[in-house]
């Protein structure tokens, strides 16, 4: 019996079923059969290059953080069966901690179990019912998550627009609670990178916090890989800083740092911190060798920077619409739902994969094929990608 | 023009009747969700929209009852004078 439980379903169920109807497979539904490189996976028993998995410097492959690995789960299991706050922290846990201090200079770190927990974890510890967020409109989820989860008044303003957010904390001046601000390094729909020097200037003219979520950024951007923040040199301005390990650095997890010494009681009601499991050691061991990529591998950043610029000059040339910002997240943009499948499908058996991103989790209501690029991918396999784009572009007549 | 919730609402409806796409025989009791179609996304977007005309911030909690143009009006007459 499931008594009207999924009554509430009827209208998803309708669009689900409708979309699916139309596309040869189930957009929703790609498996991965297994990956052969950072850049090469089998799909539908088909070699397909990947342009959509997040994996920016194809860290997810490397040999160093795979042995890693290996000889951590040899030596200390798979998993902790734990919270953090009880039997989940191994000394490893604590090694992470204080080496993305180092990497970040900051005091203190706190390692969530996934990005998603880190974002949840850290808004709903700094603020509650009596405080303002004010979230860039584009915000990730787990930022809207979180800002439910914290209970506290959330302010929307315009994406990568500082002046609205100046005009909105000014109206804000008499609320007796704290003000903290919410914005991304690199915008994981579009590409589009925040303008974080501005939204410092303006939240220290009204005396508010300010977190940076810098997912898609870490070790993308900024001379050491550091993020927008360090890009644009303003870190100091910066509260807090909250990241993910699922991109640059190929793992799973995710983390917050800042210099505030509260960290400690953070981590005494963080929810999302602590009713979970903590992260497996090989999980930390295999992250801690990808840092040490990061840090030892400066060209991985340059190679990433030249095949985001190939890949972005590519589409671009081609006609097709895409964010003006060059970073990593290329998105091309349509107009309807079924042009969207049907060139997304025509990509996938092309073989070329990318994300589809439909309304309403695109930012203006419009479908994205959105495209990540890797320092792994070489320069013929993007300028395959281009030409499958072009082909396919013409034959369904998006471009002339 | 006074702040007053009718005038509000009249203002909310020609700010929609801008956009094609809303139907043309819309009054204040029409359903932002049911009647416009809008989705939650669209819902928060308009709002955005509204809220520099009168000079004020709704917070999304606030969204959460409403239902009608009327609701929303009421809601940020209610928030224009907290704000004062």
């Amino acid at each position: 019996m499931t008594s009207g439980l999924f009554d509430k379903y009827a209208s998803l169920k309708k669009s689900y079923e409708s979309l699916v109807e139309a596309s040869p497979r189930n957009p929703f539904g790609v498996v991965i059969e297994r990956p052969l490189s950072a850049t090469v996976g089998i799909i539908e028993g088909r070699e397909t290059l990947l342009f959509g998995t997040n994996n920016y410097l194809g860290l997810s492959q490397s040999r160093h953080a795979r042995d890693a690995a290996i000889e951590t789960a040899t030596s200390m299991g798979v998993g902790t069966t734990g919270s953090r706050i009880a039997n989940g922290t191994f000394s490893l846990h604590k090694k992470l901690e204080k080496r993305l201090s180092e990497v970040f200079h900051r005091k203190h770190t706190m390692v969530f179990s996934t990005g998603y927990q880190a974002n949840l974890g850290t808004i709903s510890a700094l603020v509650n019912k009596d405080d303002i967020l004010f979230l860039d409109a584009d915000s990730h989820a787990s930022i809207y998550d979180g800002a439910k989860l914290s209970g506290a008044q959330v302010i929307r303003f315009r994406h990568n627009d500082p002046a609205d957010l100046d005009k909105r904390l000014a109206r804000t001046k008499n609320s007796p609670g704290a003000r903290l601000v919410i914005v991304e390094g690199i915008y994981s729909m579009t590409g589009n990178i925040a303008p974080i020097k501005e939204f410092v200037d303006v939240k220290n003219r009204h005396n508010a916090s300010l977190m940076v979520d810098e997912a898609h950024s870490f070790g993308v951007l900024g001379e050491h890989g550091r993020g927008v923040a360090e890009l644009q040199n303003c870190e100091n301005g910066v509260d807090f800083v909250v990241g993910t390990f699922s991109k640059s650095l190929g793992t799973v997890g995710g983390y917050c740092v800042t210099d505030h010494d509260e960290i400690d009681l953070m981590r005494l009601c963080s929810r999302p911190y602590m009713f979970t499991a903590s992260l497996p050691p090989e999980i930390i061991a295999a992250t801690l060798a990808a840092l040490e990529d990061i840090q030892n591998k400066p060209e991985l950043r340059t190679t990433l920077q030249r095949n985001s610029t190939q890949l972005h000059a590519g589409l671009k040339e081609l006609g097709l619409t895409t964010s003006d910002f060059v970073s990593p997240v290329i998105a091309v943009t349509l107009e309807t739902i079924p042009q969207a499948m049907a060139f997304w499908n025509a990509l996938l058996e092309a073989g070329v994969y990318v994300n589809l991103s439909l309304p309403p989790a695109t930012p203006d209501n419009r479908p994205l094929l959105r495209c990540s690029v890797m320092a792994a991918h070489s320069s013929e396999e993007i300028a395959k990608a281009v030409n499958v784009f072009g082909n396919v572009a013409r034959t369904l007549g998006v471009i002339s | 023009m006074t702040d007053s919730i009718p005038n509000i609402a009249d203002m909310i409806i020609e700010k929609l009747l801008a956009n094609p796409k809303v139907p043309r025989n819309i009054n204040a009791d029409s359903r932002i969700v049911e009647d416009l179609a809008f989705d939650s996304l669209a819902v928060m977007n308009f709002v955005m929209e509204i809220e520099d005309t009168l000079d004020v911030s709704v917070p999304l909690d606030r969204l959460a009852d409403i239902r009608t143009i009327n609701d929303l009006a009421s809601c940020l007459h209610g928030i224009k004078a907290e704000q004062a």
